[in-house]
């Protein structure tokens, strides 16, 4: 009875654990609530510009999912220019003016990464040229006609 | 099938087949390329590139950190003479790492230093500990300076060129071989 509690304890933490390190909101590292601006719509556009910032630190994560210090500095100054009620995209200028393109998470269409952005559709028209091309060589060229001999034995076996 | 249509349709296919072979041994010799320059220190994919590079330091003022003065961009663009631009602190590992070099750097060139988000007593004790390598020191506490400076992380250097334009810069601790083939020929370039 009492290793089946157990058992049951630790089934339900592990669920738990899993549910809430899926959970959406444990995924924004804002430290500390006073961190966030009053107006709810005001901060849902940090968040989302934050998203598309990265973390200078750690690299592979956004400023909102970071807990670094110089995240927390960057999330600061992000709601400091939402509150002045600048656009987002004056916002993402002033931080690439001063880290470059490579604080956007998402990288611009410019020449250097024009392959990158149209690579879905350059694969998706190869591939139908492939395809379109394959398929009308499959039609054009049937089975060669039987001869004489194929016919008989045709004949024969019905 | 006729011969001659056969000849045509022998060689397609066997540029059918190269194609891939072609664009595998391309990419091979691409990766190849980018592995090697990341060995040898050529290629970094994580270097962060300081859009601050040949642009006029930014606006800012900061305040004395002992045992040295403050400054900010006036002080800077009022200059002759290159200067390094230091960014440090004492709770920064490689910035301790560091410092042998600073204080071998110092007589030939200027080091101005800026206290990143350190409080000014660590801070003090720090310099005082490593020989105070720098010639003036102010404190950014709340580290927004920094950050208008595109700083990522410490430590960090700048060299200022005469007018306080921003002529080089380092996201790494200095170690002999940059300051020897890079910083100081470049330091003597702007003198003149």
């Amino acid at each position: 009875m009492k290793a089946a509690m157990r058992r049951l304890a630790f089934v339900l933490a592990t669920v738990l654990t899993v549910a809430i390190s899926l959970s959406p909101l444990a995924a924004v590292a804002v430290d500390d609530p006073s961190e966030m601006l009053p107006d709810a719509h005001q901060e849902a556009r940090a968040q989302a510009i934050g998203s598309q910032l990265r973390c200078l630190v750690c690299q592979n994560e956004s400023i909102e999912d970071s807990s670094a210090g110089l995240a927390r500095d960057l999330r600061h100054v992000v709601r400091e220019h939402v509150a002045k009620g600048e656009s987002d995209r004056q916002i993402m200028d002033w931080m690439v003016g001063r880290y470059g393109n490579f604080i956007r998470l998402s990288p611009p269409l410019t020449a250097g990464t024009i392959l990158l952005w149209v690579m879905p559709v350059l694969a998706l028209l190869v591939g139908g040229l492939v395809a379109f091309l394959s398929f009308r060589r499959a039609r054009g060229s049937g089975p060669a006609p039987l001869s004489d001999d194929e016919r008989t034995r045709l004949t024969d076996l019905t | 099938m006729s011969d001659k249509t056969a000849q045509p349709d022998l060689t397609r296919r066997r540029l059918l087949m190269a194609a891939p072979l072609v664009v595998a041994g391309g990419a091979g010799i691409a990766f190849w390329q980018m592995l090697s320059g990341m060995r040898q220190g050529s290629f970094d994919p994580h270097d962060i590139k300081a859009p601050a590079l040949n642009r006029p330091v930014p606006d800012f003022t900061l305040p004395d950190q002992s045992p040295g003065q403050g400054f900010g961009a006036v002080d800077l663009r009022a200059l002759k003479v290159p200067v390094l631009v230091n960014f440090f602190a004492s709770w920064c590992i490689p910035c301790v790492a560091e410092m042998p070099q600073l204080n071998a750097l110092k007589d030939r060139l200027p080091i101005w230093g800026i206290a990143y988000k350190d409080k000014p007593a660590d801070a003090q004790g720090f310099v005082r500990r490593a020989g105070n390598p720098y010639a003036r020191i102010a404190s950014d506490l709340s580290g927004m300076t920094a950050i208008d400076w595109g700083v990522s992380g410490v430590p960090e250097s700048f060299l200022i060129g005469p007018g306080g334009v921003i002529r080089w810069h380092s996201a790494a601790a200095l170690d002999e071989a940059t300051m020897h083939d890079i910083l100081l020929p470049l330091a003597a370039s702007l003198r003149t």
